[in-house]
């Protein structure tokens, strides 16, 4: 049987109709691969212009006497943040305190002695959701629960319950996969010697899952110290020139850029900038510690 | 050798009894700890059961004063001016607007972004790229909120005829904010899909871009969508970058602008001013509050469903 090529194609080989435009093809892909980093880029690139803006326009303020020991003030030259850098780091220790044993027993619960039927089920769920309730709505709840069921007021420890209830999914989430990844051997094992559920717990799963563990702890608790709307919401808005306690006003350094943010005055930009290169200090700080301490810690890898 | 005695046997002993105690007590302790470990888990059901409770309670309490027609046909938002109206929709539509922009920046770049790390980049270079971008979603979002504001919009005035406060800056800079949360999803959804989808890919000929856009791509759809789906959530519950950069204006309109308001921005605006107790602008936090519960809460579950739902398995 005759198959009738077309003219311009030499192949023998080649079906009627069929044009490879092999070069053609080749070379949309070198576009499309090119355009998929450009895009990866931008991102990048807002990322790095964002973190230039900011050194560019607040390193010398932060500098500057008295940034750091110095109180709020409406002279946007004089304006110093130590309430606010006191009292983020208030909120910090006090999210750890609140939210990781909470966090992580919730997680060995899950993990270790649940069983697998509807409500634990239903626990589960409810996690995955609390972890998309938007940051604000929170914010509602320590208004309305914390300050208010509770007679709190806008106060320090109101703030810290609140943002630790904020960290609370995240932490579970994080610390359940790292209890995931211990090796059930290590449980067989120690089950194998006779040691209790507890006794293997306490004795070799956490501490082969610290060093994960630890990893969203400060990743989740960096997240709520950067944290803003809930803190307006339950009111730590406004000056507060005192050092803060557990049961007074207080200010946060998200609460105090965005004073400053918001006001109009170009030397407040600076401020505010300044501000920011302390926080974000501040969350490198707290992730370093966590290098560190998950280093010092994973003995058994 | 001679026998040992019945009472000088091991067995049953002075020691047996009491390890049989020491037993006892050891079960009553592991028991405690899984009550605690419980109680521990039951934490999480409490907050929902107390976010429900709270922001539910509190709406009731508003539509008693103001009534469902109001809040959801009336078109202006004026509850703190002494002319009050209390209708839903300018804040919805900033609240959509903004999400709109937004992933109009994020989809294309976070899916871009997951393509490239996941089947182009050298993996080097991809361990590097990728905590990279995802220090993207570390930034606090109040930092967003200053580049938009004191960044970008002085940036776009150059070339469009913008507002100080306008609904694009804000947008377009939390599109950048979600960008981690679509690609970070979508690349794990990518690298799921099995070596060897792709090897009959190559077999027949096909390009990378078109095995890459032919067959893995749609074989990762339903972790894309339900990241993209993620990402709107994000963008609707976002507060900080549209209180400070696209302003307090409720508006209907789609004009990126203009300053608009959205629901978040709306709480913090009215909560901030301490609010007594009783007073409507209280409970107008509730039910705008509500609202944007709820609209998350679907957001959420319609991502979560999509995952399990059409999740391919393969083994």
């Amino acid at each position: 049987m005759a198959i009738s090529l077309p003219e311009d194609s030499p192949q023998s080989f080649a079906a009627p109709n069929f044009a490879p435009r092999t070069q053609e093809r080749q070379s949309l892909g070198k576009v499309f691969e090119i355009v998929c980093l450009v895009c990866l880029l931008i991102g990048l690139l807002v990322l790095a212009l964002l973190l230039f803006d900011v050194i560019k326009d607040g390193f010398v303020r932060m500098l500057q006497p008295g940034f750091f020991t110095g109180n709020p003030s409406r002279l946007a030259n004089r304006a110093g943040l130590r309430p606010a850098l006191l009292g983020s780091i208030w909120l910090g220790a006090l999210i750890l305190l609140i939210s990781v044993p909470i966090g992580v027993g919730a997680a060995l619960y899950l993990e270790e002695y649940a069983p697998k039927n509807r409500w634990t089920n239903l626990i589960e769920i409810n996690i995955s959701n609390l972890a998309g309730v938007p940051s604000i709505v929170y914010g509602l709840l320590g208004l309305g629960i914390f300050n208010g069921l509770f007679r709190l007021g806008p106060v320090l420890l109101s703030g810290a319950l609140t943002l630790s209830l904020l960290a609370l999914p995240l932490i579970i989430v994080a610390s359940r996969e790292a209890i995931r990844a211990v090796p059930p051997s290590l449980r067989q094992a120690s089950y194998g010697l006779g040691a209790t559920r507890w006794q293997t717990v306490s004795n070799h799963v956490l501490p082969y899952a610290v060093p994960g563990i630890l990893t969203g702890v400060i990743i989740s608790v960096s997240r709520a110290i950067g944290e803003t709307a809930p803190l307006i919401v339950i009111g730590a808005v406004g000056f507060t020139a005192a050092n803060p306690d557990l049961l007074s006003r207080f200010m946060a350094l998200p609460i105090l850029i965005y004073d400053w943010v918001s006001r109009p005055q170009i030397d407040f930009k600076y401020a505010s900038a300044a501000g920011i290169i302390v926080l974000m200090l501040l969350i490198l700080a707290l992730n370093g510690t966590a290098i560190y301490v998950r280093n010092r810690f994973s003995v058994f890898k | 050798m001679p026998m040992q005695t019945p009472d000088t046997l091991p067995y049953p002993s002075q020691d047996f009894a009491q390890s049989l105690q020491k037993k006892r007590s050891r079960n009553l302790q592991e028991t405690v700890i899984a009550v605690v470990l419980l109680c521990c888990a039951l934490v999480s059901i409490l907050t929902t059961f107390g976010i429900v409770a709270v922001i539910f309670e509190v709406t009731a309490e508003f539509f008693q004063e103001v009534s469902f027609q109001e809040f959801f046909l009336d078109t202006r938002w004026t509850p703190l001016f002494a002319d009050q109206h209390f209708g839903i929709w300018p804040l919805i539509n900033g609240t959509v607007l903004i999400a709109g922009i937004a992933m109009l920046v994020a989809v294309p770049l976070g899916l871009a972004s997951a393509v490239y790390l996941s089947e182009y980049a050298p993996p080097k270079l991809g361990s590097v790229l990728r905590p990279a971008l995802e220090l993207l979603a570390g930034v606090p979002t109040v930092v967003f909120g200053y580049f938009a504001l004191l960044f970008v919009t002085p940036l776009l005035r150059l070339f469009l005829p913008l507002e100080i406060f306008n609904a694009l800056s804000a947008g377009l800079v939390m599109g950048v904010m979600i960008i981690p949360t679509i690609g970070s999803i979508s690349l794990d959804a990518l690298q799921a899909v099995p070596r060897s989808l792709r090897e009959a890919g190559y077999g027949l000929g096909a390009t990378k871009m078109e095995v890459v856009t032919k067959i893995i791509f749609p074989s990762a759809i339903s972790g894309v969508l339900a990241s993209i789906i993620l990402g709107i959530s994000r963008a609707v519950g976002e507060t900080m970058i549209v209180v400070i950069a696209a302003g307090q204006q409720p508006r209907l309109t789609l004009n990126p602008l203009e300053s608009i308001a959205t629901m978040t921005a709306f709480i913090a605006q009215v909560a901030g001013g301490d609010s007594p107790r009783d007073s409507i602008g209280y409970k107008t936090l509730y039910a705008v509050g509500a609202v944007l519960f709820l609209m998350t809460l679907v957001l959420n579950i319609v991502s979560n469903w999509i995952a399990r739902r059409f999740r391919e398995v393969y083994d």
